[in-house]
């Protein structure tokens, strides 16, 4: 069971009184032959979250658009994204969290979609667009091959679907800890301690903050508030921004570690 | 079978649903609480209504179109939406949704525009009620529908270019939603078209069906053989069948055949594309065999979307409707033909469902056929001079 991975992974931070460290980047970035070493290149990683890109994905921002359509042009395809994700759990040994959006998994159908994820060793799923009220067929589908899936709580979401979404038994909750998309912020809206006292009065069940937190300081800060902090476009910018491939892995593994040490 | 409204999921059949992220879910939940309150309520409907006679115009005209029945030799009957204020349909909706506003508490309208012509009805819909406003358009449809920038601007909204994607209302849309992520609290997404998660397929169409509604009692007793109108979200056909639905009509819609269905370059969901998830909803829409969405195109923005509402999809499946599609050369074509034998200068959007008339007229012929006119063509004639190389 894949999913037992990741909540191993929360009973062990919880006992050593930590926060994970759960970086999220693109699969088949820059193009899909170099996507390996930039994955290899994050440090301190407790487990990945791997983005299969999508044309038009609506929770993301500009960097991990620009991410998206940079690894579709360079022939990132779902097989492959699928296989990268795949040889990230083999050569870290660390669960991986597949990330994309709902029509990439219908189109392909659910059950088809959990099979080919477990296949390649992922332990969860993630779907930015898929809430509660959509999310049965390809939960059903995922939990049956072993897989958890990973549902989300907003700053907006009222008392009765957090009920909703906790009683369904996600593998962990993906508190969205700023309004709006995927994207660095100066500021922070001050939403994530309502929302963890809001899931945690609920339920024992892991949480990690995710959307608009990129520094070690905002990390940082994350630390009582959830079990697992997700990182991505920061890391991906890191990508994007450099004039080689030399220079995007020395900065993703100076990032990386930044955020790492900051939450140990 | 005709649904008063989607299912509790927001379905119309297979269609339909409310794939969106988390952060929007009771935004549409109160949207949707407030939409049934509000449409039950008489006082609402009636303030509906009135403000759709004293301030938009309707009822729109109808007539017979006398010379081109004549040329065509099809009886054809237009409905005037060009006729109503700011020059098409989409102010229907962006009056009932500016009311709606009004009944939730929120301070700012934004909006997605391919063709210019639902951000102008926005933008004067936020004009009217007091609202701040702020349209997302593509900078390939501001390039070609730059009248209506204008129009916008004048109108006191924000105009943003959006500039992923091909620049066109796929990408508006995408960043309109994006936008609501982020302002959720204080802003109501006025979308467009019947497309979108649950409730705005079902609020677009309820406030568009007064076009249908109109024209039924302006027949006066007499029903027309086949009732055409053009399809890109299709808000326009939806509000035109959906009270010609179930009366044994031939409902047409007409999608963007572009270039020709067979080079790919085109807006046919239906005729040409499979069903899938776009813009939160289910449905009929161009893409490749990993669920990518594939760009559309057509000569007219506001039918350069590659999807379809999915009551539309709902209609197609069932047979309720059928959906065919005529490329840009005879959509610009039926330009030429309706502006030199009516004297009306169409939308090139609007301009599709005269082309097909015009194509099919062998089979129509003898035939009372409605067509929807959904829009004027004013903000086309600098994009027609320039194809036809008259600037």
């Amino acid at each position: 069971m894949s999913a037992d991975r990741l909540r191993e992974l929360f009973a062990t931070v919880r006992a050593e009184g930590r926060t994970a460290f759960l970086p999220f980047m693109t699969a088949g970035l820059p193009d899909p032959e170099l996507s390996p070493s930039v994955f290899r290149a994050i440090e301190g990683a407790d487990a990945f979250e791997v983005g299969i890109p999508y044309s038009d994905p609506l929770m993301d921002g500009p960097t991990i658009q620009a991410a998206g359509q940079t690894a579709l042009k360079a022939g990132t395809t779902l097989d492959r994204g699928l296989a990268i994700a795949g040889g990230v759990a083999e050569t870290t040994g660390k669960p991986v969290i597949i990330m994309t959006y709902a029509n990439v998994i219908f189109q392909v159908g659910s059950e088809r979609f959990a099979a080919k994820a477990a296949d390649v060793g992922a332990s969860a799923v993630i779907v930015a667009d898929l809430p509660i009220d959509e999310a049965g067929p390809i939960q059903a589908a995922v939990e049956a091959v072993g897989l958890g899936m990973v549902l989300f709580v907003a700053p907006t979401t009222d008392e009765r679907r957090v009920a909703q979404i906790v009683a369904a038994d996600p593998v962990f909750v993906y508190g969205v800890a700023e309004l709006g998309v995927t994207g660095e912020r100066k500021e922070s809206g001050g939403h994530a301690a309502r929302l963890s006292e809001r899931v945690r009065a609920l339920s024992k069940v892991p949480l990690v903050m995710g959307v608009g937190i990129s520094t070690p300081e905002q990390a940082s800060a994350m630390r009582p508030l959830a079990d697992g902090v997700i990182v991505g476009s920061a890391l991906v910018r890191a990508v994007l921004d450099a004039p080689d491939t030399d220079t995007a892995l020395r900065d993703l593994a100076l990032i990386s570690r930044r955020i790492a040490d900051a939450l140990r | 079978m005709k649904l008063d409204r989607p299912d509790d999921r927001g379905r119309f059949g297979d269609y339909g649903g409310r794939f969106a992220p988390e952060t929007l879910m009771p935004a549409l939940d109160e949207l949707e609480r407030a939409f049934e309150k509000a449409w039950s309520d008489p006082a609402f409907v009636q303030r509906y209504h009135d403000l759709l006679t004293s301030y938009v115009g309707r009822p729109t005209p109808q007539h017979i179109a006398g010379r081109l029945s004549e040329q065509l030799g099809v009886t054809v009957i237009l409905k005037r939406e060009d006729l109503a204020h700011t020059g098409a349909h989409k102010i229907n909706n962006a009056m009932g949704q500016g009311l709606l506003v009004g009944e939730m508490g929120k301070r700012r309208l934004i909006a997605e525009t391919g063709a210019g012509q639902h951000g102008v009805a926005t933008a004067t819909a936020a004009a009217y009620f007091g609202l701040e406003c702020a349209i997302y358009m593509g900078e390939k449809d501001i390039e070609r529908q730059r009248l209506n920038v204008y129009r916008m601007r004048l109108l006191g909204a924000e105009v943003i270019p959006v500039t992923s994607g091909a620049g066109t209302l796929k990408d508006a849309t995408n960043e309109a939603m994006r936008e609501w992520v982020r302002s959720v609290e204080y802003t109501h997404y006025t979308i467009g078209s019947v497309v979108g998660p649950h409730p705005f397929p079902w609020i677009v169409r309820e406030f568009q069906k007064v076009i249908g509604e109109e024209s039924i009692v302006q027949l006066g007793g007499t029903l027309p053989d086949v009732v055409v109108a053009c399809v890109g979200g299709g808000s326009n056909a939806a509000g035109m069948f959906y009270p010609y639905l179930d009366l044994g009509i031939d409902l047409v819609g007409v999608e963007a055949g572009g270039l020709g269905i067979e080079t790919g370059k085109h807006g046919a969901s239906i005729g040409a594309g499979s069903p899938g998830v776009l813009h939160g909803s289910r449905t009929y829409m161009l893409q490749d065999a990993d669920g990518q969405v594939i760009e559309a195109h057509s000569v007219s923005a506001g039918l350069d979307y590659p999807g379809v509402g999915p009551e539309h999809s709902y209609f197609a499946d069932q047979g309720m409707a059928r959906y065919e599609s005529v490329t840009d050369a005879e959509a610009l074509d039926a330009v030429d033909l309706l502006a030199r034998t009516e004297g009306i200068i169409p939308a090139i959007e609007s301009a599709h469902a005269i082309a097909w008339v015009a194509r099919e007229r062998a089979s129509l012929a003898g035939k009372t056929v409605l067509v929807n006119l959904s829009g004027r063509g004013d903000k086309d004639v600098e994009q027609i001079a320039q194809i036809r190389g008259l600037l």
